[in-house]
């Protein structure tokens, strides 16, 4: 047995360096908040440090995940999955009836993981898609409730789709043949995914409060301006494209592609949860992570950017 | 010694565990919650969870403060379930049958006040259809009066009926709201207090995540 492979991966040093660049980013941001939080009205600054906060912890348990090795990393993302899945389907209207149901779509998470342990790319990619597709309306069947049938076999298979398929496809970048990308090894795609989602996630609003004036979809989300969307993009381009060859195996002009599609897509999966919230009349998903609210309201952009980086890197590259 | 060990044991290898990591909370004012007595926390009632939930959000130390006040018909029925109720969670019975006269009927929750100890009061007296309100009942009123400065903490929980309704032991993992409310203290009206509290639960249920319900 390679324990290597089991207990910890060895990191190329481009991949090394981004995490303490991300911790000196942090590093950073935390002495420029310190800073303005005197200025700032203390609920504001107590929010502020409340974020930073969240945003240690939220980096300190990722890194640790993938320093600790592929295994480890993949029960991260399934822990990831399940918080989701269970916030999701704690917000929907669910019928009472359906909670053993429900129930199986939780232990079907450790076995759609188990698919992508064992690199079994052909089921990993049908499982929830094509199987789970079938098998929700049939267990629904069985309950022997038609009042609602819709609603729960509709909305079920779709919380299944976001948070653990899209979310997954992040966990499936760790197992692509590492030999494929020298430079940054399977650490450095889910690096560089992670980080260009968030990046842009927080260019986006810094362009917007900067320059935004026109918005975009203001009966989903009123923050959302054309100048903070294509100031983010722009920026996320720049940054995908120096980071590209740096990380992946991506060249500079498929690293500017990589930064369309995860700055575009980033805004979608943001305005899903949006219109998700509106719907059901919530500002929060959670109140799991303090200063930004829950699981989704955090990974709302990686439900979009995950698959489309995904499927893409993976047709040009692997 | 034995029991409080007992006690702090259950709760951090079982109760935690199951509270914080298979349901997962929305905490809403952590910090209005009352951790050292005399003290009441009034909650709404949905679930056998409630009781856990309230108690899994104090330090293990604090614990055998906290008593629970609940149904002795219910947990006193037979000898296993009147040990583990009295001795594990250390639970205060209560007679709801209306056998016994008022002023015996809350000697225990009055002496456990006196000792500095925080009740835990489901004035709903029991936990009724899933996720509704019933008429609450006015023993609490006259509970806090029976010392000096005993405030009612108004705690409302929403989302255990799904996680684990009545006549159902199978837990499935939804998130759960735990809104903590403000502190009341009794004036000289009993209906008046039983209304401010009522109206308190209900403005705190406003406030949970987990309520678009399918009926």
């Amino acid at each position: 047995m390679d324990f290597s492979r089991l207990l910890f991966l060895p990191l190329p040093v481009n991949t090394q360096i981004a995490m303490l660049a991300v911790i000196s980013l942090l590093v950073i941001a935390s002495v420029a908040s310190t800073l303005a939080g005197r200025r700032m009205a203390p609920p504001e600054a107590r929010e502020l440090t409340q974020r930073l906060t969240s945003w240690w912890v939220m980096i300190a348990v990722i890194f640790f995940a993938l320093l600790a090795g592929r295994t480890a990393s993949l029960v991260f993302f399934a822990l990831l999955s399940f918080f989701a899945l269970r916030e999701f389907l704690s917000i929907l209207p669910v019928r009472q009836l359906d909670r053993r149901v429900i129930l199986a779509l939780y232990l079907m998470i450790p076995v759609h993981y188990y698919w992508i342990s064992i690199e079994w790319y052909g089921v990993f990619i049908i499982f929830i898609p094509v199987y789970l597709f079938l098998f929700i309306p049939f267990a629904l069947i069985l309950l022997g409730e038609t009042k609602g049938f819709i609603q729960s076999a509709t909305s079920y298979h779709w919380a299944v789709m976001t948070t653990v398929f899209a979310l997954s496809h992040i966990a499936y970048l760790l197992i692509l043949p590492a030999e494929v990308n020298p430079a940054g090894g399977p650490v450095g795609l889910v690096l560089y995914l992670l980080f260009l989602t968030q990046f842009n996630d927080v260019m986006q609003y810094v362009w917007g409060k900067a320059l935004g004036r026109r918005k975009i979809v203001p009966s989903v989300s009123p923050n959302k301006t054309w100048a903070g969307f294509v100031g983010g993009l722009l920026t996320t381009m720049a940054l995908a494209a120096v980071l590209g060859p740096w990380l992946t195996p991506l060249t500079v002009v498929e690293g500017l592609v990589a930064g369309v599609l995860i700055g575009g897509a980033g805004f979608v999966g943001d305005l899903m949860v949006s219109a998700v919230k509106r719907d059901l009349g919530i500002k929060d998903t959670g109140t799991m992570i303090p200063g930004h609210g829950g699981i989704l309201d955090r990974v709302d952009s990686l439900i979009y950017t995950a698959p489309l980086f995904f499927h893409f890197i993976y047709y040009l590259k692997y | 010694m034995f029991d409080r060990i007992l006690k702090q044991a259950f709760f951090l290898l079982i109760v935690k565990p199951v509270v914080f990591i298979g349901l997962g909370l929305n905490i809403w004012h952590r910090e209005r919650l009352p951790l050292c007595g005399p003290a009441i926390i009034a909650a709404n009632h949905n679930s056998h969870l409630d009781t856990l939930v309230l108690m899994a959000l104090y330090p293990l130390r604090d614990l055998p403060m906290v008593r629970p006040v609940a149904a002795a018909d219910y947990f006193m029925r037979n000898r296993f379930l009147a040990w583990f109720a009295l001795k594990v969670i250390g639970i205060i019975p209560l007679d709801r049958a209306g056998q016994t006269a008022r002023d015996a009927l809350f000697a225990e929750c009055e002496q456990a006040l006196s000792e500095g100890q925080i009740l835990l009061l489901f004035p709903e007296g029991s936990r009724g259809d899933p996720e509704r309100l019933q008429p609450l009942k006015r023993g609490i009123y006259y509970l806090a009066k029976s010392g000096a400065g005993i405030g009612v903490t108004a705690v409302v929980m929403h989302g255990l009926g799904r996680a684990m309704p009545k006549g159902d032991a199978l837990i499935v993992p939804f998130n759960c709201d735990v809104v903590i409310g403000e502190t009341y203290y009794p004036q000289d009206d009993a209906q008046a207090f039983i209304d401010t509290l009522r109206s308190a639960f209900e403005s705190l249920l406003a406030m949970c995540l987990t309520r678009r319900h399918l009926d």
